[in-house]
C-alpha cells in the first residue's frame, strides 16, 4: 500500500486529510509541523506528502528545501495544502520541488483530482 | 407539480433539446424551473408548464438552459486528452500538411474547459504542427455556459480540478479568489450557440469532434440523428472523441472503434482509405 504523511498544524484539517486518504487506500501518518515531518522522513521517506505551509517550529516551505537536498528525498510526490492563495507563492513551492498544489478550503474532491494528478489513482 | 404539468415540461424539453428527462427527475425539474417561473411572472411551475409553446424565446430558452447539465472540469476523464496528445494530433497534423489546416470542434463545450484543455495541450506542441491553422470551436446548448466560456474566468475550486498547477500558474492570472485564463488560450477557441438537434451549418467541415457525455441524455432516434449528422461535417479520416458512458451502437453505422480504443472512433471510411493505401 502506498503511504502519505500528512503536515498540518491544525488537528482538524489532519483529520479530514486522513479520513479522505484512507478512502483512496493510503497508510497515513501525520506531523504537527515542519520539523516533526522531517524526523519522520529521515526514519522512513513515505511516498506522498500533504503539507501545509504555516507552521510553528519549521514552516512546509524550509521542511521541502531540507528534504529535497536530503538523501532519498527526492522520491516522495508532495503537495502543497495551504490558504496561500496567490500565484507568488505557488510559483515559489514548484520552485522548491512541490509536485502539486492545493488552494484551501479544499474538499474531497479537489484532493482526489490533485492526487491522480501525481499518479495516485 | 401535477403529472400532466411535469409530462409538458419534459415533452418540451425532449422536443427543443433531446434531453430525455425521467421521472426520477421530477425533483431537479422542480427545484430548478421555481426560480425560473417566479422571475418570469409565473404563479407556479404549472402555470410556467402550460404556458411553455406561447411563451417568450427567453423563457423557453431559460428553461433549457437551466435543464442542462453543464458538468466539466479541465482535462475530465484525462483519457480524452492523451488519446489527442498521442494519436489524434500526431496523425492529423501528418494528413494536413499540405491543406495546412486543422479544425477541432467541442460539441459539448459547457463552461469552456474541455476546448481550453485541447488548446493548452496544442501551445504543448506547437512545433509539431507549426505552419497549420489550427482552429478549436467551442459549441453548447446553453446560453449562459457560452457566456462563462467566452469569458474563461474560472473559480479556485474550478481551477483545482483536474488542471496541474504548473498549467494554472503558466496559463491564468489571478483576479482575487478568480483565475482568468490568458489571451493566447481564449484567441485559439472560438464559442458559440448551438443546438445539436439543428443545423450544423455554421461549424464547416471539421476534423475532429469531441462529442462527450451528451448522447447518453438522448434516446435511440435522437442519438442516431445527431451521429449522422456529426459524420456529415467530419473529414472521413477524422476523429470523433465521445465519453466513457457514450457508445455509437444503434447507430446507422457511419462510425467504428479506432486504434481500438475505448471512446475513440473514426468514420468507417477511414479505415477504407488506409487498407487502400496500404494494398
Amino acid at each position: 500500500m502506498k503511504s502519505c504523511l500528512v503536515v498540518d498544524d491544525s488537528s482538524v484539517v489532519r483529520k479530514v486529510a486522513r479520513r479522505i486518504l484512507e478512502d483512496m487506500d493510503f497508510i497515513v501518518d501525520e506531523a504537527e509541523d515542519g520539523q516533526e515531518a522531517f524526523e519522520k522522513c529521515s526514519a522512513e521517506m513515505p511516498d506522498t506528502i500533504l503539507l501545509d505551509w504555516n507552521m510553528p517550529i519549521m514552516s512546509g516551505l524550509e521542511f521541502l528545501k531540507h528534504l529535497r537536498a536530503y538523501e532519498g528525498g527526492d522520491k516522495p510526490q508532495v503537495v502543497f495544502c495551504t490558504t496561500e492563495n496567490d500565484v507568488g507563492h505557488i510559483a515559489m513551492a514548484l520552485k522548491a520541488g512541490a509536485n502539486e498544489y492545493i488552494m484551501k478550503p479544499f474538499d474531497r474532491e479537489i484532493l482526489e483530482s490533485k492526487f491522480m494528478e501525481i499518479g495516485f489513482d | 407539480m401535477k403529472p400532466e404539468e411535469f409530462k409538458a415540461i419534459c415533452d418540451f424539453v425532449q422536443k427543443s433539446s433531446g434531453i430525455v428527462l425521467s421521472q426520477s427527475k421530477e425533483y431537479l425539474v422542480d427545484s430548478r424551473l421555481k426560480p425560473i417561473a417566479e422571475s418570469h411572472g409565473f404563479s407556479d411551475i404549472g402555470a410556467l408548464a402550460r404556458g411553455l409553446p406561447l411563451a417568450p424565446e427567453a423563457v423557453k430558452a431559460a428553461v433549457i438552459d437551466a435543464m442542462t447539465t453543464n458538468e466539466t472540469f479541465f482535462f475530465r476523464d484525462k483519457t480524452p486528452f492523451t488519446l489527442f496528445e498521442e494519436i489524434i494530433l500526431p496523425e492529423l497534423v501528418k494528413a494536413r500538411r499540405a491543406s495546412g489546416r486543422l479544425r477541432i470542434w467541442c460539441a459539448a463545450a459547457s463552461t469552456g474547459q474541455e476546448p481550453y484543455s485541447l488548446a493548452m495541450l496544442l501551445l504543448k506542441h506547437k512545433a509539431l504542427w507549426n505552419g497549420i491553422r489550427v482552429e478549436i470551436i467551442g459549441t453548447d446548448l446553453s446560453a449562459s455556459a457560452i457566456a462563462r466560456a467566452k469569458e474563461g474566468r474560472y473559480t479556485q475550486f474550478e481551477v483545482q480540478r483536474g488542471l496541474p498547477v504548473e498549467l494554472l500558474v503558466k496559463h491564468f492570472t489571478q483576479e482575487g479568489t478568480q483565475w482568468l485564463i490568458s489571451d493566447e488560450i481564449k484567441r485559439m477557441v472560438k464559442f458559440s450557440l448551438l443546438n445539436l438537434l439543428q443545423s450544423y451549418a455554421s461549424i464547416g467541415t471539421v476534423d475532429v469532434v469531441y462529442c462527450r457525455n451528451v448522447l447518453i441524455y438522448f434516446d435511440g432516434e435522437t442519438k442516431k440523428q445527431v451521429l449522422t449528422s456529426l459524420r456529415k461535417v467530419m473529414r472521413p479520416d477524422g476523429y470523433l472523441v465521445l465519453g466513457a458512458a457514450d457508445t455509437v451502437m444503434g447507430s446507422n453505422g457511419e462510425f467504428e472503434r479506432a486504434n481500438n480504443k475505448r471512446g475513440l472512433y473514426q468514420p468507417v471510411e477511414a479505415g477504407e482509405m488506409r487498407q487502400a493505401l496500404s494494398a
